[in-house]
């Protein structure tokens, strides 16, 4: 218990003083989260809202899919990205595993999914319900498809920051393709399983600190927008 | 507002047959619609009043059967030619002005000058920059029918716009109906409405069934309706047959 309330005493000294090393792998963590994010973004939102706004053979099935691999395990991913970066893989020759792009690649992977499944929800049920009026004043889809997007931007804003809750808070893609390198790919994640591993509890209970602070953040920060737009009535 | 093109806002269906399953929801309609009258559609519940209006005005294909306006099959070109209030006003998450805005892009340019006069003409210049879905039930429903007749449509179709509004916002709709009207625009009403009926109404096709039961003059209508099922629904009595 005295060693338990001591690392926790350092683990506060070491946020608090903005330990070099803690900033460091904070830094990269945000980087790295953010990134793959906002690719996930690029990629899963259009991709939601075409087969929101699509009818097509195989879209329940595609709906389905999606769904499924929300649920994607992180280590199958890095299992899968290594598998590609690596020496003996097709993409070997890039010479991008062990780095933070691999990193990046894998996060992007992973949450995508989940961007383009949650994105799909939210356009299908704002399309289901502007589509009568929409098909009334002969809207083109390219303006309705810009239009649905708009209007869903805080729901949308919403699914982007659960995207990036997930990346942030996941280990077993980035330890994979990252290698958890001191001062290269060490995120907060990795960095708090060696830690603890290693019996250093001050650090790890550092990362924690601020990983939950991150969490607690990204949550209050939905809240506070879908509190927002309710009132606004922009919802 | 709304300059009616004689032609194109002269409507006919023939044998119009709109079928889901093995039932015909709206069955064998051969329809003229007159230019430049106000014509109200009535009929007790499930007579396929709000189907008709939807395949008038080409929101659902018939199953068998063709709509005309102005001697033409309806097509994409008429139908922008065209608008309707649905009963329930589906409005844009923005503002009152945006929502204008949106429709006003879709033909061309919008001017902030052309929105504010259009609020102004349904009394709701003040509310511009409010998000439109905090409008009241009254305000919303004027707010849908500015967004319709901001196209300058030859048809206006609308699907009980004042079903849930109080005597003062019915009231504040059918003013502007009936100045749409008044300056060429040819309305096509769907409404439970006796009294907004008797108030609106130029020509009544009454609907039982899905098949058409009647067309005729207002005043005949109410006064001497043809049909007994006509009859039954004038008096209140439910129509079994």
């Amino acid at each position: 218990m005295q060693d338990f309330a001591k690392a926790f005493g350092l683990a506060f000294q070491l946020v608090l003083s903005a330990d070099g090393d803690l900033l460091e792998i904070i830094a990269l963590s945000l980087r790295v989260s953010l990134t793959a994010s906002a690719l996930a973004c690029i990629i899963g939102l259009p991709l939601g809202a075409a087969v929101a706004m699509s009818r097509f053979r195989g879209r329940m099935a595609t709906i389905v899919l999606l769904n499924a691999l929300m649920g994607l395990p992180p280590v199958v991913v890095g299992l899968l990205i290594y598998l590609l970066l690596s020496n003996a893989g097709p993409l070997g020759w890039m010479r991008l595993l062990y780095t933070p792009t691999a990193m990046i690649i894998a996060q992007t992977l992973l949450i995508t999914p989940i961007v383009a499944a949650l994105s799909r929800e939210v356009v299908e049920q704002l399309h289901n319900e502007y589509a009568e009026q929409f098909r009334s004043l002969c809207v083109p889809t390219a303006t309705a498809v810009r239009a649905l997007l708009w209007d869903a931007r805080y729901s949308l804003l919403t699914v982007g920051m659960s995207g990036f809750g997930r990346a942030v808070a996941e280990v077993g893609a980035v330890i994979i393709v990252g290698g958890n390198i001191d001062h290269l790919t060490r995120v907060m994640t990795t960095a708090i399983a060696l830690e603890t591993s290693k019996g250093d509890l001050a650090l790890a209970l550092a990362l924690g600190i601020v990983l939950i602070a991150i969490a607690l953040t990204v949550n209050a920060s939905l809240m506070l927008l879908r509190l927002t737009a309710v009132k606004y009535a922009y919802a | 507002m709304g300059v009616a093109d004689l032609p194109l806002s002269s409507g006919e269906t023939r044998s119009l047959v709109y079928r889901i399953g093995n039932a015909n929801l709206v069955d064998g309609i051969d329809l003229q619609v007159p230019a430049g009258t106000l014509t109200v559609i009535m009929g007790p519940n499930g007579a396929g009043k709000s189907l008709l209006l939807r395949l008038l005005h080409g929101l659902i294909a018939p199953t068998v059967g063709q709509v005309f306006w102005g001697g033409r099959p309806l097509d994409e070109d008429l139908r922008k030619s065209q608008a309707m209030v649905l009963q329930r006003p589906v409005l844009l998450r923005r503002s009152v002005a945006a929502n204008i805005r949106f429709v006003l892009k879709l033909r061309g340019a919008a001017s902030s000058a052309r929105v504010m006069e259009i609020l102004e003409e349904v009394g709701l210049a003040a509310q511009a920059g409010q998000a439109a879905r905090l409008l009241s039930g009254g305000e919303q429903q004027r707010l849908s029918l500015a967004r319709a007749l901001a196209l300058n449509p030859h048809v206006l179709f609308l699907d009980e716009p004042s079903a849930s509004l109080d005597p003062a916002s019915t009231a504040a709709i059918e003013a502007i109906v009936r100045r749409a009207h008044a300056c060429g625009t040819k309305i096509v009403f769907v409404t439970h409405d006796l009294g907004q009926a008797r108030r609106l109404a130029d020509d009544v096709v009454f609907l039982h069934r899905g098949r058409l039961v009647e067309h005729t003059p207002a005043r005949q209508f109410f006064e001497d309706p043809d049909s007994e099922a006509a009859r039954h629904y004038l008096d209140g009595r439910l129509i079994f047959s």
